[in-house]
């Protein structure tokens, strides 16, 4: 069945087709510039002086889903690191797609702010994804700077939060920043695999170097952790399933250049571990909404109706069963075309 | 004193008001990992907690053991708190912890990522509550502790600390209300049963090293123990071989003895000595009876009013005071006739199965074991635990 696939109204606005070929100087001088380890920032003292001076608040999003074995830890480490030690942050708030078992009641002992999805912006309607949670946090969230962290980190520590965001406390042209990590599976004597996980490498990577060659610099494109000022978010569109951190890359680059994105180095994040199949949903996803991007932008012209339905197979003895998932890649639009947004917020129309 | 007891519901409430802190402190520690002998990673955690609390002189001696000093407005005498800072576990993967709604769910949380994580907030729970100690109080991760390290990383720094120390507090994560206040004497034990180099492997019905083990165990088993002085064997520990069809050539039991009476220790280690000799020359296997440790029995009285007055604190805090001997780190301040007691710092969720890894607790329990600290700090530091 072909996908329906309402657009956003400012869809890649101000967003420049990519050229055409990587210019690795250019790519290495980013790197140099734009790629910090979280141990430069580790004075934390020192950003909170930077964001007292600058006069802003800065929001944390827990977008979660069936999170209960992770929730707790990471709530209770980032309010007493960056809040009872030192107000990095102003507000912590977990933005839940639904969660059946102890999440929200975990969050909510922790004394954190827990919204249901569905609660925020009921007029739009709600649908089921992080990328969902992550534009609704955009409007319930009040920091001129926003970050977002996975909720199933298991080796959780203050730097995931001022690793992230340090980048945009102390280099004013910097608009976007994503954390990368080492993964345990990847660790092999010594060496460090500088690369994403298994979706980033088979997929995201080689579609990247095919048509958008820039954006190779970014270790992992696919990371949960990362940090945005409020202005560059509220005018993307928000695809609400898998694919929204792939188009948010495209759009900035697109809008900022690559100099409006940074990446911090977290050493390591263990998290719980994806089955093949899953990873397999994901990339149908994502590949949805790549190529979506791609023909809006010209990239690729001709698209036929995508398909919305994945099929894979699981074997049953000597019986092999179909397993159909019906994924379908929605976009929110920017969240300051609407009127609530902008009411709230105090923006001009 | 009674001062002091009234304020303790206040104490409870500001520890209370910093369960995050505790919390955060506890998950940075645990997840350190520290197996004895290599407690860096979690020392450093420590030590920066330390730091940042604004604890004076942190450092790291020569056992590694981690500390840090609070000078007393006067310094006229010292109490150290002191706590191991090993784990039995040593896998990084492990160290995962859980908090839930009221439980936090970790491996050896009681033994004893707790306390130290309690002794990593003290600071700041003193600092909240406008507490300046009149004596210096000296906090102390010591490393180096479990099994054959025998207590190391205390007892050098006790042999070896810049102030004599006045007072010793020795904290374990669980359970709260435990109220150590003398030890029991001690050895640790470990029977090797081994076969010789020109053993005949060949020779069907050989057995190796395991089966001359089990009549080890048999024979330690007939010991006759009394039940006053109060005396008793621990096996803890028994590994041997390799795989299935190999006969296993040294199988080693780890155990441990415990008396009342050191004459009784005496007797137990000679009765040790002969049925090695009686095995070895039964089986052709050699058997060593390893005693590594030997701790004397001592301690205070009850009476004595370091006793009643952290009975007191606990009464206060509605904690039911559980007393008994202990063959814990206190030995070492026994040995060297400083006052000491050993206390608790959490509840442990009661539970039916047999991990032995992950430890449950009760969140909040970790403010009545922090106020509960409090307290007999006061106590001591207010001269109402000094021995007429």
């Amino acid at each position: 069945m072909p996908s329906e696939r309402p657009r956003g109204p400012a869809f890649g606005a101000g967003g420049k087709p990519p050229s055409p070929a990587a210019d690795p100087a250019r790519i290495k001088e980013w790197l140099r510039t734009n790629t910090f380890h979280h141990s430069q920032f580790a004075d934390i003292k020192t950003l909170v002086e930077e964001k007292q001076r600058q006069g802003i608040r800065i929001s944390l999003c827990l977008p979660a889903l069936n999170e209960e074995q992770t929730i707790g830890k990471e709530i209770v480490i980032f309010k007493s690191e960056l809040m009872t030690r030192y107000p990095l942050l102003d507000e912590i708030a977990v933005i839940d797609s639904g969660s059946t078992d102890k999440t929200c009641e975990v969050a909510r002992s922790f004394g954190v702010d827990v919204y249901a999805s569905a609660d925020i912006l009921p007029e739009e309607g709600f649908r089921k994804g992080k990328g969902e949670n992550l534009w609704k946090a955009l409007y319930q969230l009040g920091g001129d700077i926003i970050i977002y962290i996975d909720a199933d980190i298991k080796n959780i520590h203050a730097r995931f939060v001022y690793g992230t965001l340090a980048p945009l406390l102390l280099k004013p042209e910097v608009m976007y920043v994503k954390a990368f990590y080492d993964r345990p599976l990847t660790l092999t004597k010594g060496v460090r695999v500088a690369g994403g996980g298994r979706v980033t490498e088979i997929l995201i990577r080689p579609m990247f170097s095919l048509f958008f060659p820039e954006l190779t610099a970014i270790i992992q494109p696919l990371s949960g952790e990362y940090a945005a000022r409020r202005s560059v978010l509220e005018s993307i569109p928000f695809p609400i399933g898998y694919g929204v951190e792939t188009s948010h890359l495209i759009d900035i680059v697109g809008m900022f250049g690559l100099e409006a994105l940074a990446q911090t180095d977290l050493d390591q994040r263990i998290h719980r571990n994806q089955s093949t199949q899953s990873l397999g949903r994901m990339s149908f996803g994502i590949l949805h909404t790549f190529l979506s991007r791609c023909e809006d932008l010209g990239v690729i012209r001709g698209l036929p109706q995508l398909n919305s339905v994945i099929r894979q197979f699981q074997a049953h003895d000597n019986a092999y069963e179909e397993l159909d998932s019906k994924i379908i890649e929605e976009e929110r639009p920017p969240m300051i075309t609407l009127p609530a947004y902008r009411k709230k917020f105090g923006r001009e129309p | 004193m009674e001062q002091i007891l009234q304020h303790i519901p206040e104490f409870k409430t500001a520890a209370d008001a910093m369960r995050e802190v505790v919390l955060a402190n506890l998950v940075l520690i645990a997840e350190a990992p520290a197996p004895t002998g290599r407690e860096e990673r979690r020392i450093r955690v420590l030590l920066e907690r330390f730091n940042e609390a604004g604890v004076q002189q942190c450092s790291i001696d020569d056992r590694g053991s981690g500390f840090g000093v609070l000078p007393g407005t006067e310094g006229t005498r010292t109490i150290l708190i002191a706590t191991n800072a090993d784990s039995l576990g040593d896998r990084p993967e492990d160290a995962h912890v859980e908090i839930g709604t009221t439980d936090v769910v970790g491996p050896f949380l009681g033994d004893n990522s707790l306390a130290l994580a309690a002794m990593a907030s003290l600071p700041l729970l003193l600092d909240r509550l406008g507490i300046k100690l009149r004596s210096n109080l000296v906090l102390m991760g010591a490393a180096r502790m479990f099994g054959r390290c025998n207590l190391e990383g205390l007892s050098y720094f006790l042999g070896n600390a810049p102030l004599p120390i006045k007072y010793g507090v020795c904290l374990k994560g669980v359970q709260l209300g435990r109220l150590n206040y003398s030890c029991l004497g001690m050895m640790l034990v470990d029977a090797v049963t081994r076969v010789p180099d020109d053993y005949k492997w060949a020779q069907f019905g050989t057995t190796g090293s395991i089966v001359p083990m089990n009549d080890l165990i048999n024979r330690i088993n007939k010991i006759a123990l009394p039940r006053r002085p109060m005396t008793s064997i621990i096996f803890g520990m028994l590994k041997g071989g390799f795989t299935y069809g190999h006969i296993a050539r040294q199988t080693v039991l780890s155990f441990e003895v415990r008396s009342e009476s050191a004459e009784m220790l005496g007797q137990i280690a000679q009765q040790l000595e002969d049925i090695g000799e009686d095995v070895a020359a039964n089986s052709g296997v050699s058997v060593h009876m390893d005693v590594f440790a030997r701790r004397q029995p001592g301690g205070m009285d009850i009476s004595h009013p370091l006793v009643r007055q952290a009975k007191a604190v606990q009464g206060t805090l509605g904690i039911q005071s559980i007393l008994y001997p202990t063959t814990s780190a206190m030995a070492c301040f026994v040995e060297r006739k400083i006052p000491a007691l050993t206390i608790g710092c959490a509840t442990p969720v009661v539970r039916t199965d047999l991990d032995e890894l992950q430890q449950p607790v009760v969140i909040a329990s970790l403010a009545d074991g922090l106020a509960q600290l409090a307290g007999i700090l006061l106590a001591i530091d207010g001269g109402h635990c000094d021995a007429q």
